[in-house]
């Protein structure tokens, strides 16, 4: 129980005909019989509409939701096996809102799981100045200030550098760019897909935008109501013959007044 | 009623006026001190406790609905408690103090930004770092109005307190009503809403300071 999610270590993740429904009267299935690999150093992309079991898929990796059949295994072990606190340590994860605590500053944000991983203090503040550059943010200028007295874009990259700071080897993102203003969000696409190449991490990315899918995957795996219904390289997958496929390529076109 | 003579009694009976005042505050902060680290810890566990909520919080707001007289007469026979006098008066108002401070601790510490309790976890921390590190930092400014609200209930509470032989600010209420005096009932009702309004200020001063946004 007391194994680390080592860099090392190859960071697979497998999916094993995995179900997963919400444990209340109705029985909801919202992911089913889910199988997929995730090879070590792949940028994944989850795409479908709002309710495909993106998330929950997501959540499935890190244990905060657990199978209902089948397993999920990380560096070859099950997540139910795993101790949870160990697992997600080792899995960096960034949020919509990016969920950054509004009581500490950028700083202690960022320094949060080194600081739980006890790395002294000096470490950390070194660690802290590398993740903010990383992510284009200017210690001297944010290290101290508040969530509150940061733009959404500025939010979502100390979200980033905060997911990053312990260095894991797999990093989940949920819609990170989701409620950014398209101009900011575009900005941050275009560095994040340049970082991606640098990190040579595992990383799994929840979107429902299939241009954010087609800039950033390796692969795509489409998702419609619990199942996967297709999986391509992004510049095979326009091309695929499925009903859930065309509906999101046709939400690529604009004929600017045609609905006028 | 005579502002003047008011004024008279207020001067020459100034040290009784200001002992009083103390015995009074003396009962409030004690009692608070002892509701704050029952409340807390209480609405601390119940977040962890579905099943104990709604009886935690029932229990309290029963408390809270028994006439302040009728609670301090309820008190008086039960062994070890009860009785004339200062600790009765306590007891009461602890139970008169406990729902406010219960109930914001509770509502404080639910009441976080649902992302924010989903980003703690999913960077692997504790369910107890997360309550101290996470929601009981950001609870802390509700948690707060919640004893503000306390301290001013107990402070006019307190005075009915002399009905059972707790002294305070309630001694002179009570004998001026016996005697019909205006200025004996005014040398216990105004130190004690001055009392409330001081408490209220400086309690709120506070909570703002700890207020995140």
């Amino acid at each position: 129980m007391n194994a680390k999610i080592s860099p090392a270590a190859t960071n697979r993740i497998e999916f094993r005909d995995v179900s997963f429904h919400i444990n209340d009267i109705l029985k909801r299935l919202i992911v089913s019989q889910v199988s997929l690999e995730i090879p070590h150093g792949e940028t994944l992309v989850l795409l479908g509409r709002s309710g495909s079991g993106k998330t929950t898929l997501l959540k499935l990796m890190n244990g905060m939701l657990l199978p209902t059949k089948g397993e999920i295994l990380v560096q070859d072990r099950s997540t139910t096996s795993w101790d949870p606190i160990r697992l997600r340590r080792g899995i960096g994860y960034v949020i919509q809102d990016a969920g950054l605590f509004p009581h500490f500053t950028v700083a202690e944000n960022v320094g949060l799981v080194p600081s739980l991983e006890s790395w002294d203090a000096a470490r950390i503040a070194a660690r802290v100045d590398e993740m903010l550059h990383l992510v284009g943010l200017d210690p001297r200028e944010f290290a101290h200030r508040h969530p509150r007295e940061l733009s959404g874009g500025q939010r979502q990259r100390v979200g980033v550098a905060r997911a990053l700071a312990a260095d894991p080897p797999i990093l989940l993102m949920d819609e990170p760019f989701g409620a950014l203003d398209p101009v900011t969000r575009a900005e941050l696409q275009r560095e994040f897909s340049a970082l991606v190449h640098r990190l040579g991490k595992t990383i799994v990315f929840v979107t429902h935008d299939l241009r954010e899918a087609l800039l950033l995957a390796s692969r795509i795996v489409l998702l419609e109501a619990g199942h996967v219904v297709a999986r391509a390289a992004p510049q095979e997958f326009l091309h695929l013959d499925h009903p859930e496929v065309r509906a999101f390529t046709s939400s690529l076109s604009v004929t600017p007044g045609s609905s006028a | 009623m005579n502002p003047q003579t008011t004024w008279a009694f207020f001067m020459d009976h100034r040290d009784e006026i200001l002992g009083a005042t103390l015995d009074h505050l003396t009962l409030v902060i004690i009692a608070m001190i002892i509701a704050i680290f029952i409340g807390v810890p209480l609405g601390m566990f119940i977040v962890q406790r579905p099943a104990l909520r709604a009886i935690a919080l029932g229990a309290a707001s029963i408390f809270q609905t028994i006439p302040s007289l009728a609670l301090f007469g309820f008190l008086i026979p039960i062994p070890f408690i009860g009785g004339i006098g200062k600790r009765t008066a306590i007891v009461a108002l602890v139970l008169y103090a406990l729902l406010p401070i219960l109930r914001n601790t509770y509502v404080g510490l639910t009441g976080i930004d649902p992302a924010v309790l989903e980003a703690a976890e999913a960077m692997g921390m504790t369910r107890a770092q997360i309550l101290f590190r996470v929601r009981f930092p950001l609870a802390l400014a509700v948690i707060l109005a919640g004893i503000r609200t306390a301290t001013i209930i107990t402070i006019g509470v307190a005075t009915i307190a002399a009905a059972i032989g707790a002294g305070g600010l309630g001694t002179f209420i009570f004998r001026g009503v016996a005697l019909v005096s205006d200025s004996l009932i005014l040398a216990g009702a105004i130190p004690s809403a001055v009392l409330a309004l001081l408490a209220d200020f400086l309690l709120g001063l506070l909570e703002r300071r700890l207020k995140v946004s």
